[in-house]
């Protein structure tokens, strides 16, 4: 064996992903490309949730509390105060990230299924809170209505396909900006609690503080997805925001396996699949049901499972190794 | 005479109505390497857990550069310069071997979420010397060839030595190892034997706990020998091996 390093591939499939979807309206009617707008958001939320539940391995299914509080802040913000929603983007990012700093707190040393119990009941507060008209601004059951659209360069935003555009520039950018987070100290420390949280704490790594720093980017991105669904849609009400939407987020990664690529697919199956179904609407949920018990048998770890990091060695080192290699060799 | 590296004074840890250890004090002189050892079920891994910071102590002080560090967090407590070993392997072990020893890295690292959100220059720079450095840690103990191997996948042998350059990548003023000879075989235990006193040389105090006595007695220039909680003897390895409490503990009494 020669030691040398390995091609990244990663950025190639990348490439041609990026302009397959920039192509893809061109072949789409209105329908399918509201679909995939709603496809879109789905992705930048499961990828938002794969951070937390996918990296760090924190089992979290309260997600929709989180683009909740972005959403109905961009909502509130922009009815009352007319801010335009352009900059209420990293407002939401920074209360959702706020708000689940806030709540981690107290819950984050708990263990398994005993922080999804505590998290299924976080999305159902937030739920219960904006039914009941919460500070008489979250509008009740009813909702929030009259959003204004986003407005960028002087063109409104309206159209499914300026969304199209819109929304999946943030997905790859998500993509991107994960995928270095990954790639770093940052995502390492995750992984390593991930494995082992004992031994992660014991080689030094301050292991409460990365699980909170998950929790809030994952909630950071999920408020600036909340945004901009609340962008889209123009009125936003308590229906959006349920326990369902937080068990499907939970599937799209779990059923994707946690790469990038893999949540990409699980979001795809999760919240694509359903609208190519439309036609036996009745047995949707049994299809769903049926499919996630069978991936549980045959493939647990998911679809497509993280990749190793790949590390370029310097020189110096692989011709150390293969130096080494030979020498051995003679020695035989 | 110098202050010592490491002091337990009067430490004692109760599990229930079970004294672990009961009043345990004792020194670690810099540069030295210490040996403790006991029956099993003596308390030898609870006292590395209490210095490690895994346990607080019910009772007593432990003092670290003359500085008590029984309120830190385990992690805080590697950050001051004491690494550890598991006496049962904890690697990474769905991650390749180099990811384990830059973990030990991390904690003399900086980069944060931002910087590497967005890959500055400065964590760029960053990764690279980490590399380097994890690199020359595997060098270190002879694992080289294998830096991108799962550790999972690697023989029990190797895995102790990963353990251990995962332990020192974090810059350790005191490693604690945790029968790092259990499951290694003869010629294994001698490249460990080596390896120990390479560690000592770098200038690193190390604590062991270890059942092999061969082991013991080659590289440890005092031994601490526990029973019940209780120290029972301490001194120069041979005068320890010779106490009749040490042998009564492990052999029994002869009425």
């Amino acid at each position: 064996m020669i030691f040398k390093n390995t091609k990244n591939t990663y950025f190639y499939l990348f490439g041609i992903f990026a302009l397959f979807m920039a192509f893809l309206p061109c072949m789409l009617n209105t329908y399918w490309t509201a679909v995939f707008v709603s496809v879109g958001l789905g992705i930048l939320l499961s990828l938002s949730l794969n951070v937390i539940l996918g990296q760090a391995g924190i089992f979290h299914m309260g997600h929709a509390a989180f683009y909740a509080v972005g959403a109905y802040l961009t909502a509130i913000l922009n009815t009352r105060f007319g801010i335009p929603v352009f900059y209420l983007i990293p407002v939401a990012g920074i209360a959702s990230a706020l708000f689940a700093g806030l709540v981690a707190r107290p819950i984050i040393h708990l263990r398994g299924d005993y922080l999804l119990m505590v998290t299924i009941g976080i999305v159902e507060i937030v739920r219960i809170a904006l039914v009941n008209d919460l500070g008489g601004l979250t509008g009740g059951a009813n909702g929030i209505f009259g959003i204004s659209r986003p407005e960028l360069f002087g063109i409104k935003i309206k159209k499914d396909i300026q969304f199209y555009y819109l929304i999946w520039t943030f997905v790859f950018a998500t993509l991107i900006l994960f995928y270095w987070l990954h790639n770093s100290r940052f995502g390492r420390a995750l992984s390593c609690i991930k494995e082992d949280d004992i031994a992660a704490e014991g080689c030094g790594i301050n292991v409460t503080h990365y699980k909170t720093a998950a929790f809030m980017l994952g909630a950071f991105w999920a408020g600036m997805a909340g945004t901009l669904f609340a962008a889209k849609m123009t009125i936003i009400s308590p229906g959006s925001f349920t326990f369902w939407d937080s068990v499907l987020l939970f599937a799209a990664v779990i059923l994707g396996g946690g790469s990038q690529a893999g949540v990409i697919l699980g979001a795809f199956l999760v919240f694509g699949l359903p609208e190519i179904f439309r036609g036996f609407a009745d047995a949707r949920m049994l299809i769903f049901g049926i499919a996630l018990m069978v991936m549980m048998i045959i493939r647990p770890q998911g679809i497509i499972p993280p990749a190793p990091r790949s590390y370029i060695l310097p020189e110096i080192w692989l011709k150390k190794l293969n130096n080494r290699i030979v020498s051995e060799k003679t020695q035989d | 005479m110098d202050t010592p590296l490491l002091s337990l004074e009067n430490v004692t840890k109760t599990f229930g109505g079970i004294k672990a250890v009961n009043n345990m004090s004792f020194d670690v002189a810099d540069g030295s390497v210490i040996g403790i050892i006991g029956p099993n079920g003596a308390g030898k891994t609870t006292v590395f857990n209490l210095i490690t910071g895994n346990y607080v102590p019910d009772g007593g002080d432990i003092r670290f550069q003359d500085k008590s560090i029984i309120k830190l967090k385990p992690h805080e407590i590697v950050e001051h310069g004491i690494a550890r070993t598991f006496q049962s392997i904890r690697l990474f072990s769905n991650l390749p071997a180099i990811e384990n020893v830059l973990s030990g890295l991390h904690c003399r690292m900086k980069s944060g979420l931002f910087s590497s959100l967005f890959r500055l220059k400065s964590q760029q720079m960053e990764e690279k010397l980490a590399l380097d450095r994890a690199m020359q840690e595997l060098e270190f103990v002879g694992l080289t060839s294998m830096w991108n191997a799962r550790a999972g996948s690697l023989s029990y042998g190797n895995q102790r030595l990963l353990e251990i350059a995962r332990a020192l990548a974090s810059d350790p003023k005191l490693i604690i190892l945790d029968e790092p000879a259990g499951s290694m075989n003869q010629p294994e235990t001698e490249v460990l034997i080596a390896l120990i006193q390479a560690i000592q040389k770098r200038g690193i105090t190390i604590m062991l706990i270890e059942h092999d006595m061969g082991l013991v007695m080659n590289v440890c220039e005092k031994l601490v020998a526990i029973e019940y909680g209780m120290k029972i003897a301490e001194g120069k390895p041979e005068d320890v091996r010779n106490n009749p409490r040490v042998i009564e503990a492990y052999l029994g009494r002869d009425d």
